[in-house]
């Protein structure tokens, strides 16, 4: 009998294969470590290691061929270098550990290149890497980092992915990640849904589990089968491809089995989301996040730089909406241009969202005015929302300075918990809502997004949680105005359903996720959707919400959910 | 010591796959071989990273330097691989 470890499925879809464990980067080999005498031995030992490691990358690049195998046999050359055997010999010689000693004489070039800039620059990641692995091999730890070059699909196995981790996953080499920590709106959960792999997070002894050891990952129930019956795992792979063929069965605009309208739409952060948003059927972009524009620079966009990238979402969708989200800095996603006023103690209680713009008008000026030069003339329907609002009066505000730039249509995100107890005034002021369930979570169960120990607390299944998006989509309709969701609730197929019963008028969400949704939708009524969200209000805890809700969506079978 | 000086003139520089040609042909010599750029202090040119620390760009004036049998003839061969467009 197979054992089986449990976590939150993030991301649906099965996959089978080996467990790659991602560690933690190589520790730094202590300062002042010194070897135990015979410097000529321990220089031979360096000297086999740094050979092991030129020979692994060689044999890498053979495998991989093409421009891969220059690169690494560029980085081969690197660990060969006679320099830096040179300066490894003299720290040996005078008495310095062969980990130390690989460590300081990598750290003489890394500043040499670092300080270079450009194409050098980016070599100093490639020399940290043979350093690590050259590190790793003297002192036995287990090699680092993402097997960018693997030969075989993966299942990765971390305790939490970082961006840095992951920005060179091929997509055809993940079967999917398994994740120690996070929830369902960590970076793995989200980054997992927007490349279709699927994940379980918050998975209890995943970081325990032997390389190599085969898996079958659930990202639906978040089951990881450990070594499972080879013949029935294959079978639960075929039948998630019978799955995904009925997904993609479904097709059209979203809707209800009983054609209630809910359009679907796509979280995009540039026009580079624009493909996967249109392959899966977006009606339009539901959360355009304007800041992943402007991350890791130095200095604030021009106008016309902002004015470009907005017109080339606006024209992926003629005729459909645009609902683009103003900069959302601060808290984790700090900008360099837009500093906060001073150390804030709890960053996503700071001045982060609006409230950057209250402090820098002119950058609200100079973003609301780039966008409507940017809609002038374009066929999409162009909305734009302000996030982090917490009173009328700044929603007020808001609604005004886009009204004044000509934007027709300004409306906020409900994340802060005041805004969807006061909705009914906020829709006096606004053209309409999309809930942030993210953020709403995080701040209705205060529980912080980034802290694993309180992961339990971050799912918007909490029917507090639900309760507020109820009263947001309420106060929305009885103003006539809509009520999204876009935050990852929107899509989860099932709560998809319940926020639909809610009175949520439209869901955005990564666009893997738009067919799940779409199929789910599609094979419920209104009715259906209602009694579900009734039943989810009345239980006590998420997981009974979830449970109840369950019970109520009889076609969720069809799809494996 | 017999030595060139000739101008880069590769786009790269002498990054990437000129660097590397130029130390993997600059190893098969048993002699010393080095490279400086301008009137800069030479470094081992057998050493992909004191090559790529040099940082030498289109356009940049180098100097290669060797010893030894056959000199001119690595030499030559050098020359031509840093001074390929």
């Amino acid at each position: 009998m197979a054992t089986t470890l449990t976590g939150s499925g993030v991301s649906p879809g099965t996959g089978y294969a080996p467990a790659h464990l991602l560690t933690g980067s190589i520790p730094e080999p202590p300062k002042g470590a010194v070897h135990d005498g015979d410097a000529a031995a321990e220089k031979a030992r360096v000297q086999a290691a740094l050979e092991e490691v030129a020979a692994d990358l060689e044999a890498r690049g053979e495998r991989a061929g093409g421009e891969a195998a220059e690169v690494l046999s560029a980085q081969a050359m690197m660990a060969r270098d006679p320099g830096l055997a040179d300066g490894v010999g003299e720290l040996v010689d005078a008495g310095v550990s062969g980990d130390r000693a690989v460590y300081e004489a990598f750290g003489a070039y890394r500043d040499l290149l670092a300080a270079a800039g450009g194409y050098l620059g980016e070599r100093v990641a490639d020399l940290d890497d043979i350093r690590d692995r050259a590190v790793a091999r003297l002192t036995g730890a287990p090699m680092p980092g993402v097997p960018v070059d693997a030969a075989e699909p993966y299942v990765l196995v971390a305790r939490d992915l970082a961006p840095a981790d992951t920005a060179l996953l091929d997509r055809n080499l993940v079967a999917a990640f398994v994740t120690e920590d996070g929830g369902p709106t960590s970076h793995t959960a989200i980054l997992a849904r927007a490349m279709g792999v699927p994940a379980v997070v918050g998975c209890a002894g995943a970081t325990a589990l032997v390389q190599g050891t085969l898996l079958l990952v659930d990202g639906a129930t978040g089951e990881v089968v450990i070594e499972p019956e080879p013949a029935a795992a294959q079978a639960a792979v075929a039948a998630a491809r019978a799955r995904a063929e009925a997904l993609s069965g479904t097709t059209g605009p979203g809707a209800t089995a009983d054609g209630h309208p809910v359009p679907l739409l796509a979280n995009v952060g540039g026009p580079k989301d624009l493909e996967a948003a249109l392959a899966n059927g977006a009606e339009g972009v539901g959360l355009y996040r304007t800041e992943f524009l402007f991350l890791d620079r130095a200095d604030a966009p021009t106008e016309e730089e902002q004015q470009a990238a907005y017109r080339a979402v606006f024209d992926a969708f003629p005729g459909g909406r645009v609902v683009v989200r103003t900069l959302d800095a601060g808290a984790d996603k700090p900008l360099a241009f837009l500093p906060p006023p001073g150390e804030e103690p709890n960053p996503a209680l700071g001045e982060r969202g609006l409230r950057m713009f209250r402090r820098y008008p002119d950058m609200m000026a100079a973003q609301l005015g780039a966008l409507a030069r940017a809609a002038e003339g374009t066929e999409a329907i162009p909305y734009v929302m302000a996030p982090m609002v917490a009173t009328v009066a700044e929603a007020a505000w808001f609604a005004d300075a886009c009204h004044a730039a000509g934007l027709e249509t300004a409306g906020i995100m409900i994340e802060v918990p005041s805004a969807a107890l006061r909705a009914h005034d906020l829709a006096k002021v606004v053209d309409f809502f999309s809930v942030g369930t993210n953020d709403l979570t995080q701040y209705a169960m205060a529980a912080d997004r980034q802290v694993a120990g309180v992961s339990d607390l971050q799912d918007p299944w909490h029917p507090a949680v639900l309760d507020l998006i109820a009263l947001a989509a309420g106060a929305a309709g009885a103003a006539g105005k809509g009520c999204g969701v876009c935050g990852e609730a929107g899509a989860d197929p099932v709560l998809a359903c319940v926020l639909v019963g809610l009175g949520v008028t439209s869901l955005s969400m990564g666009s893997p996720a738009l067919p799940w949704v779409r199929a789910s939708l599609a094979r419920h009524t209104l009715d259906q959707c209602r009694a579900a969200a009734d039943a989810a209000r009345s239980a006590p805890g998420a997981s009974e919400a979830k449970e109840a809700a369950r019970a109520c969506l009889t076609g969720l079978g069809d799809l494996g959910l | 010591m017999p030595q060139r000086r000739l101008i880069v003139e590769a786009e790269v520089g002498l990054h990437a796959r000129p660097a590397a040609t130029f130390v993997q042909t600059a190893t098969r010599s048993p002699a010393e071989v080095t490279l400086a750029k301008g009137d800069g202090a030479p470094v081992n040119a057998k050493s992909i990273l004191s090559v790529l620390a040099l940082d030498v760009k289109k356009g940049d004036a180098i100097t290669i330097s060797t010893d030894g049998d056959g000199a001119e003839e690595l030499l030559d061969e050098l020359a031509s691989i840093a001074g390929a467009p």
